[in-house]
């Protein structure tokens, strides 16, 4: 399996990163040629063979339904690039 | 010698004797640092605000400092995993790691240490900051990710640092520059505060002069801590008396698929004579099978990526970090994202979203997941019969800086020999076995059952003890 130039834009708008022309052909080789060095894995029979997802055998951890302190607002907009009174300041969403 | 050329245990000792003090400690690292880190770029952002070394003085570390690799979060000090991305951020709190440090009365060393961006790669080459080098040889690169923490401590600009391990970023780099650094069983310490790369891949660890300090700090900042629920409670043993240079009769495997073609043959020699070594010491070496290794970088590439795809969609430009400049809120993630990230993070990005995608998901990360547990399998396997496997740390010693930056894929081959423990979830250790004529340190890594770092710490000090490597400095 490969991947053409359209999928590359595609997936670089899913992923939020606006791509410039010559990245976009550097990329596309770039790829290219790691999924065909990740292709050797088609070889391997896996249907009989669990997926391992995650190392340790535990699952749905949960915490104590406590109170406890947390990072203030004035902490947590800190290091915010924009803010607006105790909020998080971004372009307009609705036109 | 300096203070600062001293180990961590070393100056431990001076300290509870009152023979120095904390300050003259900082001093001499400061000295060091001005001389020679023009050269070596250990460090990141320049000169930085003393941290005071207030009431500590009554704790374990006595105002010991520590050098902190860039991506792990420290309360008001600069944290930016040496990206644009996250330019100024400072975080609000410390990481578990930074908290259990200072309440063994540890000072945070106020500079922090390079690596690659979001610890994408294996020669610290992907730092918006720029390389660090080799302190064996300017010309070569460190190692990577945590590039910066191991050439601290090889130059003597550090006394012990932390790196964090997602394919060998610690290991690899301790071989490159002749230092110790263990990459301990996943959950063994908490990652709260690591600023995630690949969360089932991810741990912190030691960078240090010898074997005992590492014993020391790991025993320190490990753990089970609410604020990471893959953190394991089990109990910590004081690691410093596994320190007994004992090692007969102890099962040791050599995987056969570790000395392949390809690999460089003083390294193989280099290797080959540690074993030698480790068998006139006591031990038992037999030749194992690990079957799946051909397979652990490219699942690594798929389930790394993946995982990393997820972790970085919070670098968006809205809560911390570079936002660039648009009228649109999409455009706006887009521009941000694709000015404040470097080539090597855009790439894994996509690669990792690619690999998650509808009609690709079954064909590339379902089935690498199925592969990773025919790779723990061989594990469980061999560790069924043998106490432990010893393997090289990386193929080659360090690489030319510059040599492998424009080619992914072999700069991704550099972590052939680490990637196969992070998937697997067990610990391992990199220690000094002995250098190339060129003069750069090769690496013997040390692999064992999960929580097992005890036995780890005892094979790897016997070694030690009864060889020099650790006791050579560069000449800088």
């Amino acid at each position: 399996m490969s991947i053409d130039k359209e999928t590359i834009k595609h997936v670089a708008h899913l992923a939020r990163i606006e791509l410039q022309p010559n990245e976009l052909e550097k990329l596309f080789g770039e790829l290219h040629e790691i999924l065909g060095f990740i292709d050797k894995l088609s070889i391997l029979n896996v249907e009989q063979v669990k997926p391992t997802s995650h190392i340790l055998p535990i699952s749905n951890v949960l915490r104590e339904d406590a109170p406890h302190v947390s990072l203030g607002s004035d902490k947590a907009l800190e290091n915010a690039p924009s803010k607006k009174g105790n909020f998080f300041s971004v372009p307009k969403i609705i036109e | 010698m300096e203070l600062n050329q001293l180990t961590a245990h070393e100056l431990l000792e001076k300290l509870r004797a009152q023979q120095t003090t904390p300050e003259a400690i900082l001093d001499s690292l400061y000295a060091r640092i001005q001389k020679i880190d023009p050269k070596v770029k250990a460090y990141v952002r320049g000169q930085a605000d003393r941290t005071p070394t207030e009431d500590r003085h009554a704790c374990f570390l006595l105002g010991l400092p520590i050098t902190i690799k860039d991506n792990i979060c420290t309360e008001g000090l600069p944290t930016e995993c040496c990206s644009k991305i996250l330019q100024g951020f400072r975080p609000p709190y410390d990481a578990t790691v930074i908290n259990k440090l200072k309440k063994s009365g540890g000072v945070i060393f106020p500079l922090k240490a390079n690596m690659d961006e979001f610890a994408f790669g294996s020669s610290t080459e992907n730092s918006y900051f720029g390389p660090t080098r080799n302190p064996w040889n300017l010309d070569y690169v460190p190692g990577g990710s945590s590039g910066g923490s191991a050439a601290a401590v090889a130059s003597d600009e550090a006394i012990w640092a932390l790196g964090s391990d997602t394919g060998g970023s610690i290991r690899q780099p301790a071989s490159f520059c002749g230092v110790v650094g263990l990459k301990p069983t996943y959950g063994r310490i908490s990652r709260f505060g690591l600023i995630a790369f690949a969360s089932s891949l991810d741990q912190i660890g030691p960078i240090t002069k010898d074997v005992q300090d590492a014993a020391i700090l790991t025993g320190l900042i490990s753990g089970y801590d609410p604020g990471d629920s893959t953190s394991v409670n089990q109990d910590v043993p004081d690691y410093t008396k596994s320190l007994t240079g004992d090692i007969k009769n102890l099962k040791i495997g050599i995987p056969k698929e570790y000395f392949i073609a390809g690999m460089d043959t003083e390294v193989k020699m280099i290797i080959q004579e540690a074993v030698n070594k480790l068998k006139n010491l006591g031990a038992l070496t037999s030749p194992v099978s690990l079957p799946h290794t051909e397979y652990a970088v490219p699942v690594y590439y798929i389930i790394a990526t993946a995982e990393a795809s997820s972790n970085l969609a919070r670098f968006d430009g809205v809560q911390y970090g570079y936002r660039a400049s648009s009228d649109n809120l999409i455009q706006m993630y887009k521009l941000t994202r694709a000015q404040g990230f470097g080539q090597e993070a855009k790439r894994r990005i996509i690669l990792g979203t690619f690999v998650l995608s509808h009609g690709y998901y079954d064909a590339y990360y379902l089935r690498a997941l199925k592969v990773r547990t025919l790779i723990k399998q061989d594990f469980d396997k061999v560790f069924g019969d043998f106490d432990c496997i010893v393997a090289p740390t990386s193929p080659t010693s360090a690489f030319k800086i510059g040599e492998r930056a424009q080619d992914p894929l072999s700069m991704y081959l550099s972590d052939i020999y680490t990637i196969s423990v992070n998937l697997a979830g067990i610990p391992a250790i990199s220690i000094p076995c002995g250098f190339t004529k060129k003069g750069l340190p090769v690496g013997l890594q040390i692999m064992a059952k999960p929580f097992n770092e005890a036995l780890l710490f005892r094979v790897a000090h016997t070694f030690e003890q009864n060889t020099d490597w650790h006791k050579l400095k560069p000449s800088l």
